[in-house]
């Protein structure tokens, strides 16, 4: 399917940002499941993007400006060709073997309720023990708005039984690592019959011998298929985060995405707004 | 050297001169306050408090200005930023944030004003009023850490930027505290109630010549009894007295100039310093009391304030 | 009980004196107790009168500083210095060796020799540094190593240090306050000097700066401020140094390049001496919540703007875990047995160290692997049956995260305390300079002395006290 995207990221400082300095994780690249066609970045401000690669193969820029910053736009926009593989990720880009995936985070720390989790899920092999896992979390946060989110670890949000993508994304990654399977965190974008989610969406992905790694989108209960770009995946959301900015003040969020299938003339468009 | 240095080392001096200042203010309000009702106003303590530029505050939290309200008030609240208390523990912090530019005995005099009053706080029972016997020995202590802190620093650091930072941060709080003082008994000060002049006048004026250390130096230059229009003339246009605010300005566009040249650049807040100086410079007293004390003393302060602004800017924000 | 004996630095166990303690041992003979009292005496003057400056960081008073100082020497000969020089640099060599690689090619967890997981899993390991290259491959500027002496030619690394290792400052003002008070004993040995550190340190530091900052790199130190409990060290290394001790927020990071706020606007700096820990040194890339740090440090590391002294993940290497393994890694890099010797450690995740362990319960220290201060361990010896018990649970349940040692009898030397001059146990933390050139250590280093009979703890916290150590030219 081909897809195109627009992506855009509308940052207010309050008060104006003397000097800002942020991180970006907004380029695809690309793998079996998807093919980058065209993909640019632009922040609207004077500013040089210093393009590099993360330890874990991910695709960064890095910019900084000089103030009074109040508002600041990000676009990331192009167009990618997306197949389905059965959510398996294959010739993607891999610096690190698997096991690195078994490390804890904070927002990954396990517990013995995210161990329990893990104990419930019951299958012949690693494969089907994962899909357990995956119709477990679904279930478990089953009716939640998969917008809102607010919990800091995946431990918290188990508790809280609430929680948006990103954290059902935690809960799996942790859950599966207490497993003794590596899992991990990724970023992206989903897109079905013309409705694109608002915010980003976030899944993960973990190993199974033999066949690689696979991914596991516990919002949908679904292996990711043609719906999905994988833009950066990591230990946990840190790791993977669109963007990582620092600043005294606080920030407040726009994001925007628009996805469109050229040829369909089909248009979706969605916002949301934070505070971090 | 580190703009955070020299940020510190400007307002380390600037809150050993406030602290001293307010304690003078307090050493001559109860002088006045202690005369009886016939020579006094009765409202000192209220105008110590306009003099330290804190009446507003201290209407949020204490009801009447009464004598131990304002020093427990100027002296121990923690609450109130520009308190005594305040003052030495900011600079305490501020001296730690640059240890290595100080010199020992500098830090020293500050460190054990900090003692001395740790000690009094800890003697003291909840609640308890401090009495005066207890307060005057602390105030002498603080004039004395401000005397000690100014000696060695004058005496034994090194002529750089550290020095001249630290006494930029000096001589903008005094200047400020002269404008003050004069600003909030300028009334006593005007021509025309020189025609009242009363024996309360000659006290208040007497009080603002020694809340500056000035009593002696006055009939020294006019060898004359005190007018008002001549301590106007000495607190703000006689370049020796050292608290003048022309002496003041000498002082900051010299320190000033030493920045400059050293860095081989000029900027705004040499301009404004040079331009300030000769505005003192060029005055007359009649020309102040023409234009309103009030007003001129107001333009000052303000003026001051915009000085320190710029050179934050320039200097100590970047 | 039995009374276990303990190898004495002055008389090796015997009658006789050993060489190296003959001036001191004379000394202390002819000096009475009481002029050794007015001798310390004096010392705390002399460290009050320094403590001026120690009281910057003390809340309340300079008393609280004063850590206790014992002015009889340690002396070390000459000989005996030399071979744990050669150790010390030997190890550091292969500490360097092996950061490069895991964060490179990772041969050693190719060829075996040790497990992945104690690497992957570590948390002191950073994902974000693999791939990375120190500048000269230099990680570990500055090593720590904690050594105990246990006879005359038994000398063991107790831990690496190669993260943020403190207390270099007490080492050179102990011996700035040894010249001033006993100059004539001082005058009588020919001792190695240590006042260079600072110099040497310096010189290392620019060895390592990026290519492209030129002949005069600028160097800074990076503090966590005025709370940290080490800030003192901190700026009395920055005065030392004669480099601007920096915070976070006087540095900020502009197109990959680092610089630092200054009254003449920004000013470029090429090497930070950080004394930051990992996780808080750049909000970007580690822990989002840090103020200490400096926004975008490690993306200007990356681009090889600037260096980082010790490199950030160099922690892995100090693990309790890793540490096992050194002498393999001594012999995996360098091809040659380690000279230090490591203390006898079972690894209880191996079965037979397990089975081991359990029969000795009773004899061994075991440590959690990734515990620090002394929690989660076990003290056989002094441990009732309950615990015993009780730890074996936890032991047998998760036996990967535990280490076994034999509690070690650590050596003695003479000590001025209460009930006059008697013997006490010590350990040494020698500091080991890397630089482009290769390594230093200044002759000696920090004495640690548990001032308590019969104690072997001689950390600060629980009454331990330094002392001077003198490495002498053999008579």
């Amino acid at each position: 399917m081909r897809i195109q995207i627009h992506h855009e990221i509308v940052q207010t400082f309050d008060p104006a940002a003397k000097g800002l300095i942020e991180s970006l994780r907004l380029t695809p690249r690309s793998h079996e499941g998807q093919h980058v066609i065209e993909w640019r970045i632009d922040v609207e401000a004077d500013c040089r993007l210093r393009r590099s690669e993360d330890a874990f193969g991910n695709q960064t820029d890095m910019f900084s400006l000089q103030g009074p910053v109040d508002t600041l736009r990000i676009v990331a926009e192009g167009v990618i060709e997306t197949f389905d593989c059965a959510g398996v990720v294959r010739n993607s880009i891999e610096r690190f073997p698997p096991e690195l995936f078994l490390r804890d985070t904070q927002s990954t720390a396990p517990n013995a309720a995210l161990r329990a989790l893990g104990a419930s899920a019951k299958g012949e092999g690693r494969i089907e023990r994962l899909h357990a896992l995956l119709v477990a979390v679904h279930e478990r946060f089953e009716g939640v708005d998969a917008q809102s989110s607010g919990a800091t670890s995946a431990a918290q949000a188990l508790a809280d039984g609430k929680g948006g993508a990103r954290d059902l994304a935690h809960v799996f990654v942790a859950a599966s690592r207490t497993m003794g399977v590596p899992a991990r965190f990724v970023s992206g974008h989903y897109f079905d019959d013309g409705e694109a989610t608002a915010q980003c969406h976030a899944w993960a992905e973990a190993y199974v011998e033999k066949i690689g790694w696979i991914g596991f989108d516990p919002v949908h209960c679904i292996c990711p298929h043609e719906s999905h770009v994988r833009i950066a995946c990591g230990l946990d959301w840190l790791d993977a985060a669109p963007v990582r900015a620092a600043s005294p003040g606080t920030i407040g969020e726009t994001t925007s995405i628009r996805v469109r299938q050229p040829g369909q003339h089909q248009s979706a468009s969605a916002r949301t707004q934070s505070q971090q | 050297m580190l703009a955070r240095t020299a940020d510190n080392l400007f307002w380390l001096a600037r809150y050993v001169e406030r602290a001293e200042f307010t304690a003078r203010i307090i050493d001559i309000t109860a002088r006045l306050a202690a005369l009886p009702k016939a020579y006094g106003g009765g409202a000192e303590w209220e105008s110590a408090l306009s003099a330290v530029g804190s009446l507003d505050r201290f209407k949020e939290t204490y009801e009447n200005a009464d004598e131990a309200s304002v020093i427990e008030f100027l002296i121990f609240d923690p609450a109130n930023p520009s308190s005594i208390r305040s003052c030495i523990e900011s600079a305490r912090t501020n001296a730690r944030g640059v240890r290595t530019a100080l010199t020992a005995d500098m830090w020293q005099s500050i460190n054990s004003a900090w003692l001395e009053l740790r000690a009094l706080e800890q003697m003291r029972a909840p609640f308890e009023r401090m009495s005066r016997e207890r307060t005057d020995p602390f105030l002498d202590v603080v004039k004395s850490m401000s005397r000690d802190f100014d000696g060695a620093a004058h005496r034994n650091m090194l002529r750089n930027d550290a020095y001249w930072f630290s006494r930029l941060g000096l001589y903008m709080e005094r200047a400020d505290n002269t404008a003050r003082i004069l600003d909030v008994k300028y009334h006593v000060l005007l021509p025309e109630t020189e025609a009242v002049g009363g024996s309360l006048d000659y006290f208040q004026w007497t009080s603002i010549l020694r809340a500056v250390s000035a009593f002696t130096a006055y009939h020294w230059v006019y060898r004359q009894g005190v007018k008002p229009w001549l301590i106007a003339d000495l607190l703000i246009l006689k370049k020796e007295m050292p608290r003048s605010l022309v002496s003041c300005y000498d002082n900051l566009a010299r320190n000033l100039d030493a920045i400059g040249n050293a860095y081989g650049v000029q900027g705004p807040a040499q301009r404004h310093a040079r331009a300030m100086l000769l505005r003192l410079e060029s005055g007359s007293v009649e020309g102040v009391l023409e234009s309103g004390l009030h007003e001129f003393l107001t333009e000052f302060i303000a003026d001051n304030a915009r000085l320190g602004a710029i050179v934050a800017e320039q200097y100590l924000v970047n | 009980m039995v009374e276990q004996t303990f190898w004495d630095e002055m008389t090796g166990g015997g009658a006789d004196v050993r060489t190296v303690y003959g001036r001191v041992d004379e000394w202390l003979r002819n000096t009475p107790p009481d002029v050794l009292a007015a001798r310390r005496t004096q010392a705390e003057l002399l460290f009050r009168r320094i403590g001026i400056t120690f009281a910057v960081y003390g809340e309340k008073d300079a008393a609280e500083r004063l850590i206790p100082f014992d002015i009889i020497p340690r002396v070390i000969g000459q000989g005996e210095w030399g071979r744990m020089e050669a150790g010390l640099i030997q190890r550091v060599k292969a500490i360097n060796a092996f950061l490069c690689d895991i964060y490179g090619p990772r041969e050693i967890l190719r060829a075996g020799i040790i497990p992945s997981d104690l690497v992957f899993g570590n948390p002191a390991f950073r994902p974000e540094m693999a791939g990375k290259r120190a500048p000269h491959d230099v990680w570990v500027h500055i090593a720590g190593i904690d050594m105990v002496r246990t006879g005359e030619d038994e000398f063991y690394v107790l831990e690496d240090n190669a993260r943020t290792p403190s207390g270099v400052s007490y080492m050179l003002e102990n011996r700035e306050v040894m010249m001033r008070l006993l100059p004539d004993l001082f005058s009588n040995h020919r001792i190695a000097p240590v006042e260079n550190y600072t110099d040497l340190l310096l010189n290392c530091l620019r060895s390592v700066a990026p290519p492209r900052s030129g002949g005069e790199p600028v160097v800074a130190l990076l503090t966590p401020g005025l709370y940290n409990s080490a800030y003192y060290e901190h700026s009395f290394l920055a005065d030392r140094l004669g480099v601007e001790l920096v915070e976070g927020h006087d540095l900020s990071v502009r197109d990959g390049i680092v610089y630092m706020r200054t009254t003449q606007g920004p000013r470029r700096v090429d090497v930070l001496y950080r004394r930051i820990d990992d996780d808080f040194i750049d909000p970007l890339a580690f822990r989002p919540d840090s103020v200490l740090g400096v926004p975008g440090l490690l993306d200007a590391y990356a681009a090889g703007n600037i260096t980082l002294a010790n490199a950030i993940g160099a922690g892995v290497a100090d693990d309790k875990a890793i540490y096992t393994y050194m002498p393999e890694i001594v012999k995996f890099y360098l091809g040659e047995e380690a000279i230090l010797k490591n203390v006898p450690t079972w690894r209880c995740r191996e079965a037979d160290a397990l089975k081991y362990v359990r029969e000795h319960i009773g004899e061994l220290v075991i440590k959690e692997v990734n515990g620090s201060g002394g929690y989660g361990m076990l003290v056989g010896p002094h441990a009732t049956r309950a615990e015993i018990a009780e730890f074996e649970k936890k032991l047998v349940a998760q036996p990967d995260n535990y280490i076994a040692q034999p509690t070690l009898s650590l050596s003695t030397c003479p000590a001025f305390v209460e009930e006059g001059v008697a013997p006490r146990h010590v350990d040494l933390r020698p500091f080991v300079l890397t630089g482009a050139e290769g390594s230093r250590v200044v002759p000696g280093g920090l004495t640690r002395v548990a001032m308590r009979k019969g104690s072997l703890v001689v950390n600060s916290s629980q009454g331990g006290g330094t002392k001077d150590t003198w490495v002498i030219e053999d008579a």
